[in-house]
């Protein structure tokens, strides 16, 4: 039996118009084709401006494809029902400030339909798993980068989901919050979830990634195990065949 | 749809969303939209309730109304008449300032401080948002509109011994309406000016002309040359008549209620524009990227 992708993408196609008179419509994604199974850790590779981050925004709904589909679960991205098993972690902490941990992980709690009873228990597993319970009554505003990235982490775990979309997770964090946030990355993958990353630490993708795609201008460059392209580009480490894929040379 | 897809659907609403399983599939999709409608502006609520400036204005309203109203202004006391005015006008700017004000800010400020991201990354639809922040600040204006004409009911009731409780439901109730519009109106205008400040300007100055020019509109018309006639004549029927919800007079002059049907028909017309607003910003929403 085959197994069918969770995350799927066909031909994907985005292009922005640009606002200024007389320039040309700027190509964020080039025909992308992806697949990715239940219980990978993906990675998903590239240097700045590749299309990574736009390629998620299509995942999530928020920027509608120019051509071709994306499928989460077997349904279109454009239907809110996609986004009902999976969990999203943006690059930067996008949160209500003014809010409690508690009272955030409530209301997203109500959104994905968590009677009050289950959310009350999830929420006491996740602020403990995240080493956030002790701060759980204070307002989002008074936590550190590393606490608050940790709010975002609870955030995306809060419907169990089968599926986690995680934006740069360590961007910005110290190595102690970097360790944390890639423990958590390996516990989930440990319970069989499956997990969607981009990053620009290869050492840890190396880590944590059963497969990679490496992006460039918008285009899949390179897809598979990290053994497998460290073996097939010649290189020994995943550094290596990103430099190369992405014809980087170094200076001499 | 294959297999799998059919089966993860079925799925979704035995796992995440077991309650209302009884009910079919519609029904289902619509209590999960009120609860997310009502779970947004929840938040809408918090964020008010937490803010200094509201406060600031609602305290301050509230003592301007105790002062005026205990005060026995050149120991007549017939002046309770102009008392009463003044209280309610002043009702009136607090309760347009915090509505515009709040409403203006709601999707901008999501938008700018990137919240919108993790939410709209929920099963949630970008109509549901739109919704949730007009039903959050509705409901927060409503609640202030209750305190203040409370306020007021039991202060002109200690200086002239009247308890108009049906004639002071019916303002509350219009003038809660009124709002409604002016809040769905602002949610549209959130949506079309890139500021806040400007969208607070824009709708400030539209609200306020229509409260002091909307009836004499028809009038103008009538001193015009064609095609102005018809301009101004066609602006008259399409802007929503708010003039028609500030019925002060009624509980300044001590006046009786107004019949309950036609209570009810502007509790309707109200609906209706609020209703066309909301569905403008809703289509508008829908069709912007977030990034």
């Amino acid at each position: 039996m085959t197994l069918e992708p969770i995350l799927k993408i066909e031909n994907l196609q985005v292009e922005y118009r640009s606002r200024e008179v007389g320039q040309q419509t700027r190509h964020a994604v080039r025909g992308l084709n992806l697949s990715v199974f239940p219980g990978e850790v993906f990675g998903f590779l590239g240097p700045n401006g590749a299309g990574k981050t736009t390629t998620m925004n299509v995942l999530l709904g928020f920027v509608p494809p120019t051509s071709g589909n994306a499928f989460l679960f077997g349904v279109n991205v454009r239907e809110p029902i996609a986004r009902q098993r999976i969990g999203y972690l943006p690059e930067m902490t996008y949160y209500y400030k003014f809010l409690t941990a508690e009272e955030i992980l409530h209301f997203y709690a109500k959104i994905f339909g968590l009677s009050r009873k289950v959310a009350n228990e999830r929420i006491d597993s996740i602020l403990k798993l995240v080493e956030l319970d002790h701060a759980r009554t204070r307002p989002i505003k008074t936590y550190s980068k590393g606490m608050q990235q940790r709010v975002g982490l609870a955030q995306a775990l809060i419907n169990n989901p089968d599926l986690l979309i995680l934006d740069e997770p360590t961007s910005g964090l110290d190595p102690i919050g970097r360790m944390k946030v890639r423990e958590i990355i390996q516990r989930l993958k440990n319970d069989g979830k499956t997990v969607f990353f981009s990053s620009h630490e290869l050492g840890e993708v190396e880590t944590v990634c059963d497969r990679v795609g490496i992006l460039g201008a918008g285009q899949l460059k390179a897809e598979g195990k990290v053994a497998e392209l460290v073996q097939s580009y010649q290189c020994s480490t995943l550094e290596q065949v990103f430099l190369k894929i992405l014809d980087f040379k170094l200076a001499a | 749809m294959s297999a799998f897809t059919a089966k993860t659907i079925i799925d979704f609403r035995k796992d995440i969303a077991p309650i209302g399983s009884g009910l079919s599939g519609h029904a289902n999709a619509l209590s999960s939209a009120f609860k997310n409608i009502s779970a947004i502006g929840g938040v809408v609520i918090k964020e008010l309730l937490r803010r200094k400036d509201f406060y600031v204005l609602f305290v301050l309203t509230a003592l301007i109304t105790v002062a005026m109203g205990s005060v026995n202004f050149f120991n007549e006391a017939k002046i309770v008449r102009y008392v009463k005015e003044l209280c309610l006008l002043l009702i009136w700017i607090s309760s347009l300032v915090i509505s515009v004000t709040t409403a203006a800010r709601q999707i901008p400020f999501e938008r700018e401080n990137r919240t919108l991201f993790p939410l709209l990354a929920k099963p949630v639809t970008r109509a549901q948002v739109v919704l949730g922040k007009f039903w959050g600040c509705w409901l927060a204006t409503g609640l202030t509109l209750a305190v203040f004409y409370i306020f007021f009911l039991i202060l002109g009731a200690t200086r002239d011994g009247q308890w108009p409780i049906g004639p002071t439901f019916q303002a509350l109730t219009l003038h809660w309406a009124m709002l409604g519009v002016v809040i769905a109106m602002t949610v549209l205008g959130s949506l079309i000016f890139a500021a806040p400040s400007s969208n607070n300007t824009i709708t400030f100055v539209a609200v306020v002309g229509i409260l002091l020019l909307g009836r004499h509109l028809n009038k103008v018309a009538l001193q015009l040359d064609e095609p102005l006639q018809t301009l101004v004549y066609a602006l008259y029927y399409i802007i929503p008549h708010l003039e028609l919800y500030d019925v002060r007079d009624l509980l300044v002059h001590s006046w009786g209620a107004i019949p309950w049907l036609i209570w009810l028909a502007a509790l309707a017309y109200a609906i209706v524009y609020a209703g066309l607003f909301l569905l403008g910003a809703c289509a508008m929403f829908k069709r912007k990227s977030v990034n």
